[in-house]
């Protein structure tokens, strides 16, 4: 019998440890993370990725080793950048950043956050949405298409928009375990698609794969309008479309459990599943339809996953989009009802969906997916750089960590300065210099580091440290948690 | 019970798969791969509620 009380004992119960260090009881095995990064990496974001490389006239020398080389490196960042800090401090990114940066520098952050959810949830709502069309012929949005295309393309944007934001309002628990039941099924259609369909290009047998694979899948001839890439977009893409969550530290929360910061390698599985093999599928179906389409600049993941994969393809394009969608629209909603606590969770991510919605309706959003993940990265990266000097290297240089809780501020100028300069600097980089954003985040990040450097030992020689007694000893407690 | 379930959700995900490199192969027809992948589809989401509900319902 369901039991009010025990309902709330139950919720009260859960505690996620969101403002202190995991215990040594409740760090996780391998296994876990293993499992986590191969569910979490394969998204609907997938079915749009493959087919641009395809679009920007990737090679097929390029595309392999290009992926191959930036997934390698995204690994090794997950590990010797995320995990190391995430065990030596245990405690999520958002605490982390409070300590250094202030509340109402994480205020900011969270609000820069939140609507990069907004834009990632609404593609994913766009891309859900061009198979939801399928039954009803909807016309597809193409790849120059900015505005929404037609009436009936904002229609059913809408209504999958209403039907995800409805769900989210709820919570994201059990879409969360929907995703999670998923994320196999989901990598067998993605390879069973590709493989189904490869007799259609001419490939009969292994020897066949490599010359089609040069001259019909990833010819090296962009499409109309679309800028081409080469061996080092593809690779620094690869290395840096997660930045954000390696680099840039947003997967301390989940890292922070892991008994050994070896665990990171265990991004390997979501990396080679979901940013390898589904992106070589979803190429090799995108490929097909522009040689059956004679180079048509629609661009829509449904009707392409229908052509190959049937009923199961178009589900598996809405279930990706969908199961990605949801919980990137609840952690907006968190990140802006951080602003203030008191509203109410299901009223902001109604505000959040609506806003997503409407954003969804532009197909720009679909069709600018690489550049939109690559300012993703390369916005939150600054932060990144700021929280991994100030674990790991500050307290040998000599320079004070977590300086806003040892000096009882708000608002840290250091890391306000060191994010504004470093994302000035690679505007102007790009600006002036024309490099493009997907190489942004390397020289950007070397920027932060020597920027925060800089100005810590500015702002730290003038201020006196007023806690700093004080909080030494509250941090005691905490140093011995996590040794 | 649970192994049973755990099988037959194996066999599913395979029945999403495997035809494919028949397709390949050339023992079966692409219309063919599309309606197994699909019986494979429903099999394993219908098997994973089904464990999802025996899970709920376990004793603690």
């Amino acid at each position: 019998m369901f039991s009010k009380k025990n309902f709330f004992k139950k919720l009260d119960s859960v505690n996620e440890y969101e403002r202190q260090p995991i215990p040594g009881n409740k760090l996780k095995g391998w296994k876990s993370f293993v499992g986590m990064y191969a569910g979490e990496h394969t998204a609907g974001t997938e079915f749009v990725i493959g087919p641009l490389f395809v679009a920007h006239g990737a090679s097929a020398p390029d595309l392999i080793f290009g992926l191959l080389l930036g997934n390698i490196l995204a690994v090794l960042s997950w590990a010797f950048f995320t995990a190391r800090v995430s065990v030596k401090t245990r405690i999520t990114l958002y605490y982390q950043l409070e300590k250094i940066a202030g509340k109402r520098f994480s205020l900011l952050y969270n609000l820069i956050n939140a609507l990069m959810f907004c834009f990632l949830a609404g593609s994913m709502i766009a891309v859900s949405a061009t198979a939801i069309g399928i039954p009803f012929d909807l016309a597809m949005p193409s790849l120059h298409d900015v505005l929404p295309s037609s009436i009936g393309w904002v229609v059913t944007v809408l209504i999958v928009g209403i039907v995800t934001t409805v769900v989210a309002m709820f919570g994201f628990e059990q879409v969360s375990r929907f995703a999670n039941v998923a994320a196999p099924w989901m990598i067998m259609v993605f390879i069973a698609a590709a493989i189904g369909v490869l007799p259609q290009l001419g490939i009969n047998s292994l020897a066949d794969f490599w010359p089609v694979a040069e001259t019909k899948i990833w010819n090296g001839v962009p499409l109309e309008g679309q800028s081409k890439f080469t061996f080092w977009h593809i690779m620094f893409f690869a290395w840096f479309c997660n930045m954000a969550m390696h680099i840039g530290m947003a997967d301390m929360s989940i890292l922070r459990y892991a008994k050994k910061w070896q665990y990171g390698f265990s991004s390997a599985t979501g990396v080679f599943l979901g940013h390898y093999i589904a992106w070589i599928a979803s190429g090799i179906l995108y490929s097909l339809f522009l040689i059956e389409s004679n180079n048509s600049t629609e661009f829509a993941p449904g009707p392409i996953a229908y052509r190959a994969a049937g009923i199961a393809g178009a589900l598996c394009v809405v279930i990706a989009g969908w199961t990605t969608a949801n919980p990137t629209l609840y952690r907006a909603g968190l990140a802006i009802q951080s602003i203030n606590p008191k509203w109410k969770t299901w009223k902001v991510t109604l505000f959040v969906g609506g806003l997503t919605t409407l954003a969804a309706c532009f197909p720009a959003l679909v069709m600018q997916l690489l550049e939109f993940v690559a300012l993703y990265g390369l916005i939150l990266m600054p932060l990144g750089a700021i929280i991994y000097m100030d674990v790991m290297v500050f307290p040998k240089i000599g320079l004070q960590d977590n300086y806003a809780m040892r000096t009882n501020s708000s608002f840290n100028w250091s890391v306000a300065l060191t994010w504004g300069l470093t994302l000035g600097l690679c505007l102007i980089l790009n600006l002036m210099f024309n490099i493009d954003i997907f190489f942004l985040g390397l020289p950007g990040w070397f920027a932060a580091v020597f920027i925060y450097i800089v100005a810590s030992k500015l702002f730290q020689k003038h201020t006196h440290l007023q806690n700093e007694l004080k909080s030494n000893q509250s941090d005691k407690p905490e140093t011995l948690l996590v040794s | 019970m649970k192994k049973i379930l755990f099988l037959l959700s194996i066999v599913c995900l395979l029945l999403t798969l495997l035809p494919s490199f028949m397709v390949y192969a050339g023992l079966i027809s692409l219309q063919l791969n599309k309606t197994l992948m699909l019986v494979g589809t429903m099999g394993w989401f219908l098997l994973a509620a089904l464990k999802m509900n025996a899970a709920q319902h376990q004793p603690s």
